[in-house]
């Protein structure tokens, strides 16, 4: 559809946009920049705090510039003496009902609300001390996200996302005028709600109302502990964005760098999740090869379809809330973050020769829902609970400046060995359509016994941006013990944010779709978008992280988990075959059902 | 000054013509001319803000689109306000006639009446008011019926897309405007929406045409308006007067002869005091209002007013935008902590220059208004705010 | 009735979409004077919402209640006219009566004591409503009176 342009002039200077751009857009246009607070790339617009206001030639009031569409002729003001003064209003007010101790924040230095603050030289409150004594008390229910209702400033970014990203809306507008807030129902503990934990509120919260649990003192303490062994795991989507806290720019990759820093930090041993990313492909791959021939060759009923993907902890959650009633699609393979703490406190710890309870395992994550998921009781097959703490990767990066490690200068090291060794299959793992792509590069030739047909083995249709994407591909030409398979159409569906999901499980229960396998990543983009990673967030930050993923994987020797050198050792001399019997005691799990509403 | 303050009787009037014949006759004539009729009164929207209602009309018809909406606005919570109540429980067909009249004249099919829950004991008779109107409507076979919401106690529904919202099933939180109702209202479709006063004004205007009206009242403020008089005055209760009236006539009329100020326009209007009555004009030239006219004599303290005021906003705002929730609530605080010492005199400045911000920088009317009462009582009564 | 039978009564009358959610609140508040978690429940899962969406809902209007109220509930207008002619006296009177201080529910679960904004019976005050029915130009006798007819039933 043509647009019309629409020629306005802010301070003075002349600009054509699109009919309906926002007078923020247009200012952006001419690299003026206008604070906002209640304004985010990735939500729709709420235009309540008021902070970008701007002053309209001939209006009555000032317009939200977020909100306020341009219109032909229209001259704007950004910083005329009426916005500034109304400006610093509005930052002062948002102050006086804030717990501006900001030494003691968690988001100190990394609040935008202190920036705007410090931007308007706030000194001596003029006003009132507002803030309710009663919201000092933190919601620390959950192992994932701390909520502080003394820091909020009503911006509803966390709502919306829960809603408009998420589509759970455990957080909540409540109540009204001097008693509004933001709240789960009828005020209830974060851990007793359908939250899934994916903490994406905390990527888009401006201060700190919204955080991880953090765990860094406890791992400190673990490293200092001359008795204990602590082994250390990085997720996929760390290395890509790591840098992003440590003054790099956005899309740079920093495996190497990475690796050096957690040894310098003093981890005994520096492994790497996506082993255990590589070793998912071979259980869930063949739990999927498994389930076709029950269904297609046994005729089996009590075998579900389409399978769906178990790594993303937020993900999970969501579906034991909201869908209960397809538990058993999920495949029944841990994540590969638990599937590596409970290889490191047997076969690992064993081959080291450490005892497991001398053992602590630590894992860099992208994500806040990992924190719970390591929690949950039914992660302890090891004998203790397979993995100890979860940082994410902002909390990483806090640490490397405690330590005082000069990350840009750091040098590039190697994982330890083993449980180090990976593919670019694995590296995938942590971008949206990763998970099926890497499984389809390993099913597809263990079924066919040739490479997957695309070029570079880029599995382009599942890769991309949209919420969701459907794939189909014909299986040719099998080995004789797959032929069931010949001919066979394989449907698959990627989903990537929980609003995502959710509208993809209503396709299945309604019986719309027929899918074989179905991945879905909690959060959007995938865990290159994670709870845990880096921010800000919006969709030109998560494109940045994606395609550094892809050339991580583009650059490894490897390229395909059946290849994994390690896996395939791992088999050969501990767990025996896919999906065997030492493999269902560690590496398989259940789900439970938990209230929806 | 020559105006005199003039009794009307043109909402309650026991006129012979049924509202439906009205109607009737109405819609024998084009949408075009009727809204021409409209615009020539004057006719300007009764609720407080004042938008001319035939452009409001005009504009929702030239919207296209299959679906458009007419709400009656009965969610009368202005402080000092209660006239609409009693239009409501007397000529209630008066009220259907003029939505009915809209809905032909822009093109909808429904109407509402968003009634605020404080009334709900009237919602009985409205109700079977209604069954009996929409029968008839259905037997003369005009394509519209009009149904009744109730609100839940909740002041800032009155602000009409806060209104809109609490009828989808929401919070009722403001909405950004534009898009303005008369474009995306109702479920998003085109929406007049009209105060219970103005739609009768609308009903009668039809039926005695607009010379009548325009004749009444003053270049800016055409025609007459319900007053809802209280406070100190011996006789309280509901008035239809001329607009354009000095405040000083209203007094001597209303007053117990003792009259310090008259808060003009509710809580949210400005608070007049006894020397400016003489060149304060009550209309959209002056001081415009929606009909509250609330009187105070010299036993009443303006601390306690102002600060009924405030603590009345704090509770009912929406909470949405900063100058607007953080606001009142310094605001209240702020003339607290004056009152008992902890703060200077001149703190009262600060916080007449945040009204500025709050004026300007509010999403809504409700926030955008807090100002009107601060500053009028604090520049006229400031010894009684300090001391 | 059920609370869950209740709700789904009300959603048979009033419709499954988001825009009925107002008439199903205040029928329930209608019958069970206030939003139980179960009600809320309910009708969250009747209308396929979050339950913190039905509660952040409810929580902005005044008279739907998330807090349990007694069978009668009186609501005393504290808005500036009515200040003026004595809400203070009738509050006072009131709550000797039932032996609550506002916001209080008796023991007996009959009476829950509030204050409210504006009435809009502002040229009769002072004025309160009990359940929806209103009674303008109170004395504290006559208020007495009043609260004490309601117990009778």
């Amino acid at each position: 559809m043509n647009k019309y342009l629409v020629n306005l002039k802010v301070n003075n200077m002349p600009v054509s946009v699109e009919e309906g751009t926002t007078i923020l857009d247009a200012a952006r246009k001419l690299n003026l920049r206008i604070p906002t607070l209640c304004n985010h790339p990735d939500l729709t617009v709420a235009g309540n705090c008021r902070v970008c206001v701007v002053e309209v030639k001939g209006a009555r009031v000032l317009a939200a510039s977020c909100a306020a569409p341009v219109s032909e002729g229209m001259e704007v003001f950004t910083n005329s003496e009426k916005v500034r003064i109304a400006r610093k209003h509005i930052v002062e007010l948002l102050l006086s009902e804030h717990n501006a101790d900001c030494t003691k924040c968690f988001k100190n230095g990394h609040c935008e609300l202190q920036d705007l603050a410090s931007e308007y030289r706030i000194g001596d409150h003029v006003f009132l001390d507002l803030v309710n004594q009663e919201y000092k008390m933190q919601d620390i229910s959950s192992p994932s996200v701390v909520k502080d209702d003394s820091k909020c400033i009503r911006c509803q970014r966390c709502v919306r996302t829960c809603h408009e990203l998420q589509g759970i809306s455990a957080l909540a507008v409540t109540n009204k005028g001097d008693h509004q807030r933001i709240a789960t129902f009828l005020n209830k503990p974060l851990n007793d709600v359908v939250c899934s934990n994916c903490g994406q509120c905390i990527n888009r919260c401006p201060t700190g109302a919204l955080t991880e649990h953090n765990y860094i003192e406890e791992v400190w303490k673990a490293i200092y502990d001359p008795s204990k062994f602590v082994v250390v795991q990085t997720a996929p989507a760390t290395r890509i964005a790591l840098g992003e806290d440590l003054g790099l720019p956005v899309g740079e990759r920093v495996t190497g760098r990475m690796v050096s820093a957690l040894k310098k930090l003093g981890f005994s041993k520096v492994l790497d999740t996506d082993f255990t990313a590589d070793l998912t492909i071979l259980e869930e791959g063949t739990e999927l090869l498994t389930r076709l021939k029950k269904a297609l060759v046994d005729k089996d009923d009590s075998v579900v379809l389409p399978m769906m993907t178990s790594c993303s902890p937020g993900w999970i959650k969501f579906q034991e809330h909201m869908y209960p009633e397809l538990l058993d699609n999920l495949s029944t393979c841990k994540s590969p973050q638990q599937m590596f703490g409970a290889l490191a406190k047997t076969y690992y710890a064993d081959k080291i020769n450490i005892k497991a309870q001398d053992m602590i395992v630590v894992s860099i994550m992208p994500c806040v829902a990992k924190k719970f998921e390591c929690e949950r009781t039914e992660m302890r097959d090891s004998g203790y609970q397979d993995v100890d703490f979860v940082l994410t990767t902002r909390e990483l990066a806090m640490m490397i400046k405690q330590a005082g490690i000069d990350f840009n200068k750091i040098g590039e090291e190697q994982y330890d060995s083993i449980l180090g060794e990976s593919t670019g299959a694995a590296v995938i793992f942590g971008a949206t359509g990763g998970v099926m792509e890497a499984a389809l590069r390993t099913a597809y030739e263990i079924v066919t016994g040739r490479e997957v047909p695309f070029t570079n083995l880029n599995i382009q249709p599942v890769r991309g941006m949209e919420g969701i994407k459907e794939a189909s591909i014909k299986i040719k030409n099998v080995k004789p013990e797959w032929s069931f398979l010949e001919g066979v159409d394989l449907n698959v569906a990627i989903a990537h944010g929980l609003a995502n999901a959710r509208a993809l499980m209503e396709k299945v229960k309604s019986g719309e779709a027929n899918y074989h396998f179905i991945e879905v990543m909690g959060c959007p983009g995938g865990c290159i978008g994670g709870g845990g990673q880096p921010i800000p967030t919006s969709p030109e930050i998560r494109k940045l992280r994606t395609d550094a993923i892809y050339s991580e994987d583009a650059n490894m020797p490897l390229r395909k988990s059946h290849e994994n050198p390690e896996v395939v050792e791992v088999y050969k001399n501990f767990l025996g075959e896919p999906l065997g019997h030492k493999s269902h005691d560690l590496l398989h799990t259940h789900y439970k059902p938990r209230k929806r509403y | 000054m020559e105006t005199k303050l003039k009794k009307v009787d043109i909402i309650f009037e026991d006129d012979k013509t049924s509202p439906i014949t009205i109607l009737e006759k109405t819609i024998k004539r084009s949408a075009d001319e009727i809204i021409l009729d409209l615009i020539d009164s004057g006719l300007k929207g009764r609720g407080g803000a004042g938008f001319p209602t035939g452009l409001k009309w005009k504009f929702t018809r030239n919207e296209d689109s299959d679906v458009k909406y007419v709400i009656c606005n009965a969610d009368e919570g202005e402080p000092g306000t209660f006239k609409d109540r009693e239009i409501l429980d007397r000529v209630p067909e008066k009220i259907f006639t003029g939505m009915a009249i809209c809905g032909y004249v822009i093109g909808a099919k429904e109407g509402y009446i968003y009634l605020r829950g404080e009334y709900n004991f009237l919602l009985k008779t409205l109700q079977s008011k209604l069954n009996k109107f929409n029968g008839e409507l259905k037997q003369k076979n005009i394509d519209f019926a009009i149904y009744l919401r109730s609100g839940s106690g909740a002041y800032v529904c009155g602000e009409e897309s806060a209104l809109f919202e609490s009828m989808e099933g929401k919070r009722g939180e403001p909405r950004n405007k534009p898009p303005y109702p008369t474009v995306a209202g109702y479920n998003s479709k085109p929406t007049v929406i009209n105060n219970v006063e103005t739609l009768v004004y609308t009903t009668m205007i039809c039926h005695m045409g607009p010379e009548q009206f325009k004749a009444l009242g003053t270049n800016d403020s055409r025609g007459s308006k319900v007053f809802s008089v209280s406070g100190d005055t011996p006789i309280a209760g509901i008035y239809e007067l001329e607009l354009g009236m000095p405040l000083n006539q209203f007094v001597d009329e209303f007053g117990d002869g003792d009259t310090k100020a008259v808060q003009v326009g509710g809580a949210s209007g400005h608070c007049v005091p006894r020397k400016k009555f003489n060149d304060t004009i009550i209309g959209f030239e002056g001081i415009p209002t929606g009909g509250s006219m609330m009187i105070f004599n010299s036993t009443r303290s303006m601390y306690n007013v102002l600060h009924d005021y405030l603590e009345f906003f704090t509770e009912e705002c929406c909470g949405q935008c900063t100058p607007c929730r953080v606001g009142c609530q310094q605001l209240l605080k702020g003339i607290e902590a004056v009152k008992r010492g902890e703060r200077s005199p001149s703190y009262l400045d600060d916080l007449k220059n945040l009204t500025t911000t709050m004026k300007i920088a509010a999403k809504c009317g409700l926030g955008q208004s807090v100002g009107n009462p601060f500053n009028s009582i604090i520049d006229n009564f400031r010894e009684e705010i300090i001391y | 009735m059920t609370t869950e039978l209740l709700v789904k009564e009300l959603v048979e009358k009033n419709g499954k979409s988001r825009n009925s959610l107002m008439p199903i609140l205040q029928g329930i508040v209608q019958k069970e004077h206030f939003l139980s978690e179960e009600a809320m429940l309910s009708v969250a899962k009747e209308l396929d919402l979050s339950a913190a969406d039905v509660y952040g809902t409810a929580s902005f209007y005044t008279f739907l209640d998330t807090v349990p109220r007694g069978k009668n509930i009186v609501r005393v207008c504290k808005t500036i006219t009515c200040h003026m002619k004595g809400k203070d006296d009738i509050i006072n009177a009131i709550m000797n009566q039932l032996k609550i201080k506002v916001g209080e529910t008796t023991h007996d679960k009959k009476y829950t004591l509030l204050t409210a904004n504006c009435l809009g019976w502002c040229h009769k005050g002072p004025v309160m409503l009990v359940n929806d029915d209103i009674y303008p130009e109170l004395t504290p006798a006559k208020a007495v009176e009043i609260i004490q007819s309601y117990g009778k039933e």
